[in-house]
């Protein structure tokens, strides 16, 4: 797969506001492939770049040094006049949808085909044909304070659609927006990905959004990707503390200290916590192991969920039989995934 | 006075005021406008941003608008005689006034512009807009009904003005109201006067207000 956007040692400076304080490296030294036709997330928190690094990418900021090429064309060696065009070709979506207001519905997605020079009747036909898309034909004259945050951002979608671009960057797309809200959102963009092979390039500081939709993903901390790769991998083998704690928000299934206290507690057997993944221990493959040695498995406490569109997760399960094949059961579980194992009560 | 010999005078004074105001209001609305759009754009992190440019602008608009128009008649004076001719008259008088009014609307032109979302502005950037696309299709629709209700402010601004054509020679109603108001003891006179001008600032004011409905009608 050839990529798409490709950042070189990009990085973006923001001088020290009035000569005070220090300045501001928001992306620094940013080396990155974004590959034709994916999702690709950006996670991180409030402050780590990611907004500078995907506004790079249509060059509402340039690059302080390193380049971002996008299709081809590099973006470093080009004036404000010749990156209207490359603009023109990259749509946008925004956390606070930024439509105007002004103007009606239909009038918003019509703007950047009267921007692009569009006669009237090929944008009426655009205009409604995008607004069928995204599913709010039935509001093309009503001005978006009537909408809800939902359909705003259709809106926004359909506008960012609407020259029919190769790239889709969405900042905090659905940030504003309730959690059903947001998996309404997310199902569209991935219908733009797949139906019309639109790359996509998702900003976002939610776990859940990169777990829903994203192929790859690239975390960051303090204007540096600290790890990058298929969205299922990073999150199931996190190699870094910021990706850690980002995996945690997604899913509570691990027992915390005081947890496992409360588990010892109301539980005497062995305590293990069994990581729960496609490759290793799928949930059917854990039981069978535990039935081949005669060892009895609870769930005591855990969670699986989908990242990437592939099950994820742990499950704590107290085993109970007798000692030595709850030992070797551990032993061969260990061989089929990830095992923590607690122990057993001191009593 | 009777009114067979007010009416002719009335009138007069009349024609006289709506000269100096609706030139002012044209020239001032169409400088202010530019001068205003100027600053927004031009401030520091906006889109022609200019520190250069925005600090002679922010600067002039700073001295001009709280000098009193009275005193500013008179301190304009040499730029009125080489622009004008003469520094009497109704042109010379007018010429003041559009000056004045162009720097008291580029700021209220201005402070509407900043209220308008950045996001908005960054949005038709991303969308490949140019400058001069932004303000025609961003900024004036996004900050119309206040740049209406700012024009109408205008306007009454400029209608205090006028009255002290007097001063200049310019006449107009302000001067028909003092001479026979206060110089001649005819407070009649004042009256018809006082009420003249309400009427026309209530019809102005009711005009804008319903432009400036229509225009948010979102
Ligand atoms: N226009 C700007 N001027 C100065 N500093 C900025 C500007 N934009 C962003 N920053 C700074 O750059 C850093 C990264 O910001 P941002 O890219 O918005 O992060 P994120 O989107 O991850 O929250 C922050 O410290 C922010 O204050
Ligand atoms: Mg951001």
């Amino acid at each position: 797969m050839s990529s798409i956007i490709s950042f070189r040692e990009a990085t973006k400076v923001f001088p020290a506001p009035r000569g005070r304080g220090r300045e501001v490296r928001a992306v620094d030294g940013v080396s990155l492939d974004v590959r034709e036709g994916e999702i690709f997330g950006v996670i991180g928190y409030s402050g780590a770049g990611k907004s500078t690094l995907v506004r790079l990418v249509n060059a509402l900021e340039t690059v302080t040094s390193g380049d971002v090429v996008v299709d081809g064309v590099s973006l470093a060696s080009l004036g404000e006049a010749r990156l209207r065009p490359v603009r023109a070709g990259i749509g946008m979506v925004f956390q606070q949808f930024n439509l105007l207001s002004s103007r009606t519905v239909a009038g918003n997605v019509a703007y950047p085909l009267e921007v692009a020079g569009w006669t009237r009747a090929q944008r009426d036909a655009r205009v409604a044909e995008l607004l069928e898309f995204v599913g709010i034909a039935d509001k093309a004259g009503a001005y978006p304070s009537t909408l809800s945050g939902g359909q705003k951002q259709r809106v926004g979608i359909a506008r960012a659609l609407a020259t029919n671009p190769r790239i889709l960057l969405a900042d905090e797309a659905t940030s504003a927006l309730d959690p059903e809200t947001t998996q309404d959102v997310l199902a569209l963009l991935q219908r733009v990905n797949r139906e019309l092979g639109i790359t996509v390039v998702v900003i976002t500081h939610e776990m859940d959004v990169v777990r829903s939709i994203c192929h790859r993903v690239a975390v960051m901390e303090h204007g540096r990707v600290v790890e990058v790769g298929e969205a299922y991998q990073v999150f199931s083998a996190p190699a870094h503390d910021v990706t850690r704690r980002f995996v945690a928000t997604a899913l509570r299934d691990r027992p915390s200290p005081a947890v496992l206290e409360r588990l010892r507690t109301r539980h005497t057997g062995r305590i293990v916590t069994v990581g729960v993944d496609e490759v290793a221990g799928s949930s059917a493959l854990i039981t069978r192991v535990l039935r081949e040695h005669g060892v009895d498995g609870t769930v005591v406490y855990g969670g699986i969920t989908e990242v990437a569109e592939r099950p994820y997760g742990s499950l704590t399960l107290e085993l109970v039989g007798d000692a030595g094949a709850v030992e070797e059961a551990v032993v061969a579980l260990r061989a089929v995934t990830l095992v923590d194992d607690h122990g057993r009560a001191d009593r | 006075m009777t009114w067979d010999r007010l009416a002719p005078l009335l009138g007069e004074a009349f024609g006289q005021t709506a000269y100096m105001v609706l030139i002012t209001l044209a020239v001032g609305g169409f400088l202010g406008l530019a001068i205003g759009l100027g600053l927004y754009l031009t401030r520091p992190g906006n889109l022609l941003a200019n520190r250069l440019v925005f600090a002679v602008l922010n600067l002039a608009v700073n001295v001009v608008r709280p000098v009193p128009f009275i005193i500013f008649l008179v301190a304009l004076g040499p730029l009125t005689r080489a622009v004008i001719g003469r520094t009497i008259g109704i042109e010379a008088f007018t010429f003041a006034m559009c000056f004045m009014a162009s720097f008291v609307f580029a700021r209220l032109v201005e402070q509407n512009l900043v209220t308008i979302d950045p996001g908005v502005v960054e949005a038709a950037r991303a969308m490949g807009a140019s400058p001069f696309r932004i303000v025609r299709t961003v900024l004036v629709p996004e900050a119309l009904a206040p740049l209406i209700l700012g024009y109408t402010f205008l306007f009454v601004g400029v209608l205090d003005m006028s009255a002290i054509g007097g001063y200049l020679g310019a006449g107009g109603l302000g001067d028909l109201a003092i001479v026979h108001g206060y110089r001649q003891y005819d407070w009649a006179v004042t009256a018809v006067v006082v009420v003249i001008i309400v009427l026309i600032v209530q019809l102005v004011q009711w005009l804008g207000n319903s432009l400036a409905r229509r225009a948010l009608r979102r």
